[in-house]
């Protein structure tokens, strides 16, 4: 495996509420390596967002890094002071937003704002500034950059805007950017040409990117590593190929299975109830109230990481040598089926 | 059974909204709905996709006229129901025809109670006895998966899922027959969403509904419809069985659209070619463009002359 450019190691963050201790992320560890992408995903509340939050120390007043180390060249961005984080956040590691209109400043000029990076860092001077912010604006494929240069947010189209914004997270070469959810908002023709930059950025740049989404289908496409969240803990994480076609957690089955692809026909697989509060998170294994696969065990213990293979670990007692053999739902195991022929077809031709 | 058999419940004929803003010089006006007809058959989901800013909203928001058509009309069970309706009409329109809304969050009042919120179109429909419309309510609730203790409380205490069961209960409670769903899974979580889809699988079969189904994700359209519309800048560019429309894509703009979703398929991914569709390759400056049935029950948008072509691609030339 290649470099560890980024190293997660027990980090728990919690969230103080009028209502008492909300613990949004709960003691997970995972590393980036240069050049990859890993896609966490889960629903909203898993934890996800917090994550990237506290890499880059940008939590709300509210929360609080309660134990673990974000080690990055050297630094534990866990305990790092504000001043400190001024040479890694927006240089080394930068973030796209989900919503491109509410990370842009609706009354400065889009130019000024891609170049407010640089010259406050003072990296260049204004002139040099214009320069790469053009250069920026060519490169992820602004038309006619010298004419947009001097216009407004509101004069860009949504897909438009978010190669905005990923110019402004480029703006400083950054090694490490972090995407939330950056195609959420898009529709889907304009996701797939901002994955296709996306993927393209990486490739040039040998990028690492931390991305998070919700949508399987955009996993697919950009991820080289994946990681699932549930209830603020990682369940499940290895190689795109080995969580899509054999996926060992029953949150990953049930994720996979609940969304239909183009050639179901049968009955959805729905979780039911709904994600746990995590103001009391469960114990044990805190899926345990939804999964119809539950052991006795996951309401008493939390299972640890059992190991698939080399890159592929997953968190559930049912990988224990003396749980029973269950099979994935038969939906799932359809689907990995029909895309297993599809990719042999692929290969005959 | 070829569509002529099959009764027709919506018949919406060269529907169009325009909306302007400014007067004068600078009046502007933006043409969200642009002479789309279509049918719906009685039983059947119709899906209508689109990218945002297609009108596809627009459509379902004025065939319930919630906005006035600027032209075009709309039929419903053979009677007119765009323009000028007498009160009686009216209510009986609105028991019969009802909406779901996107936002769970932002249709339901939130000082009222999920009783007043469900019964309010039975009491505004002339059923004036309380205990009367309680059971109707205790029994829709525990049609969508609420219980009865629901009722008695307020939006806020829902979580998203079960705010829009509330939303669908309220719109099923007057029994209608058809039911427009704008959007109605897109702002829930992925494991919620199954279930409302599931649910609402349920209740069209228990139901006999017939649903205009509005929608970006093209896989849950897919999934969901019996018939799908693809609307492109105010026009309905293809129309065609869902299996169709994603096996023999015609119009360029649908192959666009389905070659950008998607699939939880890292493999296919990776060799996943995205079609590019751009607009100014139509002919229509020199020739009028009209619909074809091009095989039977699929119709596309096009010129003479790319009817001819498109034919030829599909081997009927």
């Amino acid at each position: 495996m290649s470099e560890k450019i980024l190293q997660v190691k027990d980090l728990t963050v919690s969230f103080s509420s009028y209502a008492g201790q909300v613990h949004a992320v709960r003691d997970i560890s995972f590393d980036l390596c240069r050049g990859e992408t890993l896609a966490i995903v889960g629903e909203s509340g898993s934890g996800k967002s917090v994550t990237t939050k506290a890499i880059l120390g940008i939590l709300p007043g509210n929360g609080t890094i309660e134990g673990g180390e974000i080690l990055y060249n050297g630094m534990d961005l866990a305990k790092c002071s504000d001043k400190e984080f001024e040479s890694v956040r927006g240089k080394k590691i930068s973030l796209v937003f989900q919503d491109p209109l509410s990370a842009l400043n609706p009354i400065m000029k889009i130019g000024k704002q891609i170049m407010e990076a640089l010259v406050l860092s003072k990296a260049a001077t204004k002139g040099e500034a214009k320069e790469r912010a053009l250069e920026l604006m060519r490169r992820v494929g602004i038309p006619q950059p010298e004419i947009r240069f001097n216009q407004y947010p509101f004069q860009f189209s949504g897909g438009m805007r978010q190669r905005i914004v990923i110019a402004i997270a480029l703006a400083c070469n950054p090694e490490i950017l972090i995407c939330d959810e950056p195609t959420t908002a898009l529709d889907v023709t304009i996701q797939a040409q901002i994955l296709e930059l996306i993927n393209e950025i990486k490739e040039r740049n040998n990028l690492s990117i931390i991305f998070i989404t919700h949508d399987l289908g955009v996993v697919a496409n950009v991820a080289d590593r994946v990681a699932v969240m549930y209830a603020g803990k990682i369940v499940e994480f290895g190689r795109s190929e080995e969580i899509f076609y054999d996926p060992k957690n029953p949150y990953t089955w049930a994720l996979l299975s609940s969304m239909p692809d183009l050639d179901t026909k049968e009955q959805l697989f729905s979780i039911p109830g709904t994600p746990p509060n995590m103001l009391h998170p469960p114990a044990g294994d805190a899926f345990h109230e939804r999964n119809q696969y539950a052991l006795k065990i996951d309401t008493r213990e939390a299972p640890p990481f059992f190991k698939v293979s080399d890159t592929h670990y997953a968190a559930t007692w049912l990988l224990d040598p003396r749980a029973p053999k269950v099979e994935p739902p038969r939906v799932l195991r359809e689907r990995i089926e029909r895309m297993k022929r599809r990719a042999a077809e692929h290969a005959g031709q | 059974m070829p569509d002529s058999e099959k009764k027709v419940l919506l018949d919406v004929q060269n529907l169009k909204t325009y909306f302007s803003s400014g007067h004068g010089r600078s009046k502007h006006v933006v043409k969200a709905v642009d002479d789309v007809s279509f049918r719906i058959f009685e039983g059947e989901t119709f899906g209508l996709v689109g990218e945002s800013g297609c009108g596809k909203t627009t459509t379902g928001r004025t065939i319930i006229r919630l906005y006035e058509p600027t032209g075009g009309e709309v039929y419903f069970d053979g009677k007119k129901i765009s323009g000028k309706m007498s009160k009686d009409d009216l209510r009986s329109l609105t028991r019969n025809m009802q909406m779901i809304f996107q936002d769970p969050v932002a249709s339901l009042n939130p000082r009222m109670t999920i009783e007043e919120i469900v019964s309010e179109g039975l009491r505004v429909g002339g059923m004036k006895d309380r205990a009367q419309r309680l059971e109707l309510v205790y029994a829709i609730l525990d049609k969508v998966g609420l219980t009865k203790d629901h009722a008695t409380r307020y939006p806020h205490e829902f979580s998203g899922g079960q705010r829009q069961r509330v939303g669908i209960a309220r719109a099923l409670v007057t029994n209608p027959s058809l039911v427009i769903a704008d959007e109605p899974v897109s702002a829930l979580d992925v494991s919620i969403q199954a279930q409302v889809i599931n649910l609402f699988n349920k209740l069209k079969d228990e139901m006999g509904l017939t649903i205009l189904f509005i929608a970006h994700n093209l896989s849950v359209v897919k999934y969901f419809s019996d018939r799908i519309g693809v609307m492109y800048m105010g026009k309905l560019v293809e129309v065609a069985e869902a299996d169709d429309l994603y096996r023999h894509p015609i119009h360029p703009y649908t192959r666009s659209l389905l070659s950008a979703i998607p699939q939880p398929d890292p493999l296919f991914e990776r060799r996943r070619v995205r079609i590019p569709y751009d607009p100014s390759i139509h002919p229509y400056d020199r020739e009028e463009p009209q619909y074809y049935e091009i095989l039977p029950g699929h119709r596309v948008y096009a010129s003479p002359s790319e009817y001819e072509r498109y034919q030829k691609e599909l081997g009927l030339r």
